[in-house]
């Protein structure tokens, strides 16, 4: 039996390695985006309404909020293929702040005060989702799917020249993370049992895209290693009291320094597994 | 009423403009978002309150923040961003992001989580013009931003660093192979944004008579927006977006609830980036090269 400390803190964990995912699905086809945040923000706002007010059982719930992110994604998506790198990350940033300022506005399910109600979900059913999630991101990296979605990633022209569509690739992709950020939104809002639009602000999607980059950017388990990294390290510099998070910024540079590539990457993962490194 | 509140907007559009200017410097020359220009900006006010608090003169205050402001724009310079120039954006971004950290961290430790407020009424003489009542400090922030940009312009107009700074912007390679050295104008866009950066700080602490550690990723990111709006490659767009932002925001508090404002200036940003990607000032044609 483990404590209620660290199950909340694998709660966390699972929590954040959803976003991260959602991230990591979205930069496979060379888009940054800087607001899942707001995906969560839709997430967790649909399911606690369908269990609170309707009384949609959880499951179910995430589901529908899931696929209802998704298309939110998708509209979200098509004006984002007019942008690229850094203005694209930028449009996303605005895009999550619009979405955390209507909840602020929305005051059907509390505005700035917040919404509460939900039913406490366990740690193992926050990792049921987690796990089912990174096992089907995996399986995607073995498909057809993923290597056209890397062609879009190195280059967008030849990939089309080569007969791929890089628009149904890159909103498709922005449609599937969107999804699997209202997941990680519905879990956090059960697992937290209060929700308040600040919870869904840029120092979220921060932390999505900083999971992935420290975990590793390239193989989608480098989601999992940073995401263990991102909620553990700060609770094992605790010893440092109000410089902790000082101290996880220095380690964070020096991580993008050394090893800019993330924690784990393709030679590593391989390596881990026991297989040959290319 | 309504004229009060454009002389309002103006004077927090005057701050946005210095920040968007800082955040564009960086950005339309490297095309790198320094995420810790929002801390810079928070740095600066705190530098600034230290030398109010001692009992100095203004000028002074706005002197010290920007300059401690620049002098830390290069430890960002010289760590988070030299090693990991030719590495993908979102690296040299995230490495500014850590400095965000660990500024924020720092001066939290150091000022408390408290704000630190003004405690004497610092300008609060009003001056009446018809139905329009604006305090000195008002006037302090618009005239001191005036000031700077006119200062900004001339520098990079005028002199060989600016000549340098613009050839960097438009192609890093030729001008290096020009003899300008690259290395030294990127250090030097890292200060200049960072001295803007801390006079923007200064002059936010004695609009709102206080100042907290928090403050940089609010109006940072508000920044970005108006940099956005104004368009990146123009580093003038910022002159236009900074008070049209500062008066939309204070517009719509006045009349719609300050709950929207965030709403309007970043839906009008994307807006913006989706018709007009260029900003509102941005040429055509080739400045869409690198963003779309």
């Amino acid at each position: 039996m483990i404590s209620v400390y660290y199950a909340g803190l694998l709660a966390d964990v699972g929590i954040l390695l959803l976003g991260a995912l959602s991230v990591y699905i979205i930069l496979a086809t060379g888009q940054l985006s800087l607001g899942n945040a707001g995906f969560m923000g839709i997430g967790a706002y649909l399911t606690s309404y369908l269990t609170v007010v309707v009384g949609v059982p959880i499951t179910l719930a995430l589901i529908l909020a899931a696929a209802a992110s998704g298309i939110v994604g998708t509209v979200v998506g098509f004006p984002a293929l007019r942008l690229k790198g850094i203005y694209l990350a930028i449009a996303t940033l605005g895009f999550g702040e619009m979405v955390r300022s209507f909840f602020l506005n929305f005051d059907t399910m509390g505005g700035s005060g917040g919404f509460h109600g939900m039913k406490h979900i366990s740690v193992g059913y926050i990792w049921a989702w987690a796990a089912g999630i990174l096992i089907l991101v995996v399986l995607l990296e073995r498909s057809r799917v993923w290597l056209e979605m890397r062609a879009v990633h190195d280059d967008e022209t030849a990939a089309g020249l080569v007969g791929l569509n890089p628009t149904t690739i890159k909103v498709g992709a922005f449609s599937f993370g969107a999804a699997v950020a209202a997941i990680s939104g519905g879990l956090f809002a059960h697992h937290h049992v209060y929700i308040e639009p600040g919870n869904f602000g840029f120092e979220r999607s921060i932390d999505f895209v900083l999971a992935v980059i420290l975990g590793g950017s390239t193989v989608g388990p480098g989601a999992l290693v940073g995401s263990f990294l991102l909620v553990l390290l700060p609770e094992y510099l605790r010893f440092l009291a109000d410089w902790r998070l000082a101290a996880f910024g220095v380690l964070l540079i020096g991580m993008l320094l050394v090893r800019r590539q993330g924690i784990l990457d393709r030679s590593l993962f391989n390596a881990l597994a026991f297989r040959r490194a290319s | 009423m309504l004229l009060q509140q454009l002389v309002n907007g103006l004077t927090l559009g005057a701050v946005y403009t210095l920040i968007a200017l800082s955040f564009s410097l960086v950005m339309g020359i490297l095309g790198v978002l320094n995420l810790a220009i929002a801390e810079l900006f928070m740095l600066g006010g705190f530098f600034g309150f230290a030398v109010i608090a001692a009992q100095l003169p203004l000028p002074l205050a706005i002197l010290a923040g920007m300059v401690g402001a620049a002098l830390v724009a290069v430890i960002v310079e010289k760590i988070g961003y030299q090693p990991l120039r030719d590495a993908p954006v979102v690296t040299p971004m995230l490495s500014t992001l850590g400095f965000s950290i660990i500024f924020q961290n720092v001066a939290t430790n150091i000022w408390g989580s408290d704000p630190l407020q003004l405690t004497d009424e610092v300008l609060a003489t009003r001056f009446t013009l018809g139905p329009v009542s604006i305090s000195a400090m008002q006037i302090t922030v618009l005239g001191a931003t005036v000031m700077l940009v006119a200062l900004l312009a001339f520098v990079v107009q005028r002199t060989s660093i600016g000549r340098a700074l613009r050839a960097v912007a438009e192609n890093r390679d030729v001008a290096r192979l020009l003899g300008v050295s690259a290395d030294r104008v990127t250090l030097l866009a890292f200060m200049l944004s960072g001295a803007l950066a801390g006079a923007a700080g200064v002059l936010i602490g004695l609009h709102y008579a206080a100042i907290t550690p928090y403050i940089g990723v609010e109006i940072g990111l508000k920044a970005i927006a108006v940099m956005v709006i104004g368009g990146t490659t123009r580093i003038w767009g910022a002159l236009v977006a900074g008070p049209l932002i500062g008066i939309a925001e204070v517009m719509t508090v006045a009349y719609g609830g300050s709950q929207v404002r965030d709403f309007v200036v970043y839906g009008f940003m994307i807006v913006i980036l989706l018709l007009r990607p260029q900003g509102i000032l941005g040429g055509s044609g080739a400045d869409q090269g690198q963003r779309v």
